[in-house]
């Protein structure tokens, strides 16, 4: 057996105290080195490449020996009306998913809790799940299989949105399920006695108890909404330029000028400039989150 | 448990349930019957006509059912050998990359999750900001490529796909289910962290073990993203990037004036594209239906503090 010595609190100065704290958390911090290392690896080792943006790009001379040109990357992409014609169709397509994505997963888990058969209720999860086990590139075989190859606007916008309500409506019904599943069953039982009918049911007790998780990811995903899917449109659309023109979104523009016409400096601008404006609204939304459901705020 | 317990009490007459009940269940019958099979229904028709004869699918379009059944197109798919070879390459880097990353994870969200741990907080935002902030695809693109030089290199998508702030956080929300008093009475034992992490932890842990190591999994078995970056002139392909060649050569080729001169025979077979779709599907079609609790879990757990 071992005494337990208790340690007496010496007066030590805050350099002791740090080299304590580090020399007590040696293992831990050892645990977390792997991630930490990952991290700047991947993560924080290409921060500083982004100063491509502001240099024209020159392959011999590499970032940091390419001439310095200020903000004419960005001015180049904006003046030419591309910025803003990619920033309008990344929102406004986003603006469609987050709503149908949301409105359709809402539905399906209001539905799915209305089916009382256990084995019929597990069955149709189950099926309504595959979708998001399938690769997005089969995604774009099935759309190319199955629908017509109509390359209009409107076509391909709703081939687009089918797209991703197929992929994702499963998946997102979870959260919903999962909450209306959470709803004491005391409390229905309760309103049922006293007269409500299905459709008052869902109105004042279903509908309300979600509103919280909704809100909750409504803002979550408005925070998220300058970045596009880029595998749901690359695999429905890719390199056509018939396509593109109609319906490119940021990610695209930036993939091919990145990786076809090796226009780094362009790139990086637009990446930049998205970036920017998805770390604003992030910081946003979590304010407004922190105020209204601090326990959700994500920092 | 919802049926018995309305059964019962609508027994004793207390509860009624009003048309309206009883409509709304009927819609939610023939609503959530329709979106299950609409769910599946893509996916059973590629089956059925990767069984379908090239001239039939030319002439007539796909089908639910083949209308001259052969494995033509299969036979094809194994002859040429080269999905074979992509079958091993996604199985060996599913299996190092989930394996290592799935190890990093636990270790990184178990020390995050501990109170008594100073630099948590510190380590939380420095893993947490890498999804508040990107560099970007072309500074990516530059460091992978000028720098590291990992351009046709597998490890430009084994290394990517390994570690994710969202995969750590979410293995910390698991790490914290697990009484803190597990850790204490290892501590008291004189077991140091590593030691209480692997022979204590680890064992509690396996929900999230299974959770975040299904989600890396099915993260490198669809990956075809790097792959598009870094791979452009590997012979061996993982699963998916092959199946994304194969459909987009195809597609390129139909798209340029070229095809009209070119006879239907000699344009990259349909068929072979269904065959090919369904082989690199296969394995997940067949071992979802087992796994998909475990993302159920990962995704009401992990959802909202993403």
């Amino acid at each position: 057996m071992t005494t337990i010595n208790p340690r007496k609190p010496a007066p030590y100065t805050m350099k002791g105290a740090l080299a304590k704290k580090l020399f007590n958390s040696k293992t831990l911090i050892l645990m977390c080195v792997p991630a930490i290392i990952y991290f700047i690896a991947f993560s924080y080792a290409p921060l500083p490449g982004i100063y491509v943006a502001f240099v024209n790009y020159n392959y011999r001379k590499g970032i940091f020996g390419s001439p310095f040109v200020g903000l004419k990357n960005f001015d180049f992409v904006a003046k030419s009306g591309q910025l803003w014609t990619l920033t309008k169709n990344t929102i406004l397509f986003n603006l469609a998913f987050i709503l149908l994505d949301n409105l359709l997963a809402v539905t399906v888990a209001i539905l799915l809790k209305e089916i009382q058969s256990k084995s019929f209720r597990k069955v149709s999860q189950t099926m309504m799940f595959l979708p998001y086990f399938i690769s997005q590139v089969l995604v774009g075989l099935l759309v190319f299989s199955l629908l017509n190859s109509d390359t209009g606007f409107l076509n391909v916008v709703l081939k687009a949105l089918g797209a991703e309500l197929w992929q994702k409506t499963g998946y997102n019904s979870v959260v919903y399920f999962a909450a209306i599943m959470g709803i004491d069953d005391s409390i229905i039982e309760a309103s049922m006695i006293d007269g409500a009918n299905g459709w008052q049911k869902i109105r004042y007790i279903i509908l309300p108890s979600l509103k919280p998780t909704v809100v909750i990811l409504l803002l979550f995903a408005l925070g998220g909404i300058v970045k596009g899917d880029f595998g749901l449109f690359w695999n429905l659309v890719g390199r056509n330029p018939i396509l593109y023109k109609k319906v490119d979104i940021i990610e695209m523009y930036v993939y091919r000028a990145t990786v076809s016409d090796f226009n780094f400096s362009t790139a990086s601008a637009v990446g930049l400039y998205q970036s920017l404006i998805g770390f604003i609204l992030v910081l946003t939304v979590n304010a407004i989150v922190k105020k209204i459901e601090p326990d959700y705020s994500l920092f | 448990m919802a049926k018995n317990k309305d059964g019962m009490l609508e027994s004793t007459g207390k509860i009624k349930l009003t048309t309206s009940d009883y409509v709304i269940r009927g819609i939610g019958y023939f609503f959530i019957t329709i979106f299950a099979i609409v769910s599946i229904l893509p996916f059973l028709i590629i089956l059925g006509t990767s069984f379908e004869t090239e001239e039939n699918i030319i002439s007539k379009g796909v089908t639910l059912i083949p209308r001259e059944f052969t494995t033509a197109a299969y036979e094809l798919v194994i002859k040429g050998g080269s999905i074979w070879q992509s079958y091993c390459l996604t199985i060996v880097m599913t299996a190092i990359g989930t394996t290592i990353g799935l190890f990093i994870c636990a270790m990184t969200g178990y020390a995050l999750q501990r109170k008594d741990f100073p630099f948590r907080n510190g380590i939380s935002f420095f893993v947490y900001f890498t999804s508040l902030f990107q560099a970007g695809l072309a500074p990516y693109y530059l460091l992978m490529t000028q720098t590291y030089h990992l351009n046709n290199s597998y490890f430009a998508v084994l290394l990517p796909l390994m570690v994710s702030s969202w995969l750590i956080i979410l293995m910390k929300n698991f790490a914290k289910s697990i009484p803190h008093e597990l850790t204490e009475s290892g501590k008291i034992d004189g077991a140091g962290d590593f030691k209480i992490f692997t022979s204590i932890i680890l064992p509690m842990l396996k929900p999230g073990l299974a959770t975040v190591g299904l989600f890396l999994a099915l993260g490198y078995w669809n990956e075809w993203y790097q792959s598009s970056l870094f791979l452009q002139n590997k012979q061996v392909l993982p699963l998916q990037y092959s199946l994304y060649k194969i459909i987009n050569e195809a597609q390129s080729l139909k798209n340029s004036v070229a095809s009209q001169y070119v006879t239907v025979d000699s344009l990259p077979s349909e068929s072979l594209k269904m065959a090919t779709a369904m082989m690199a599907t296969g394995p997940i079609i067949f071992l979802y239906p087992f796994v998909q609790r475990y993302f159920i879990g990962g995704i009401t757990v992990g959802a909202v503090k993403g």
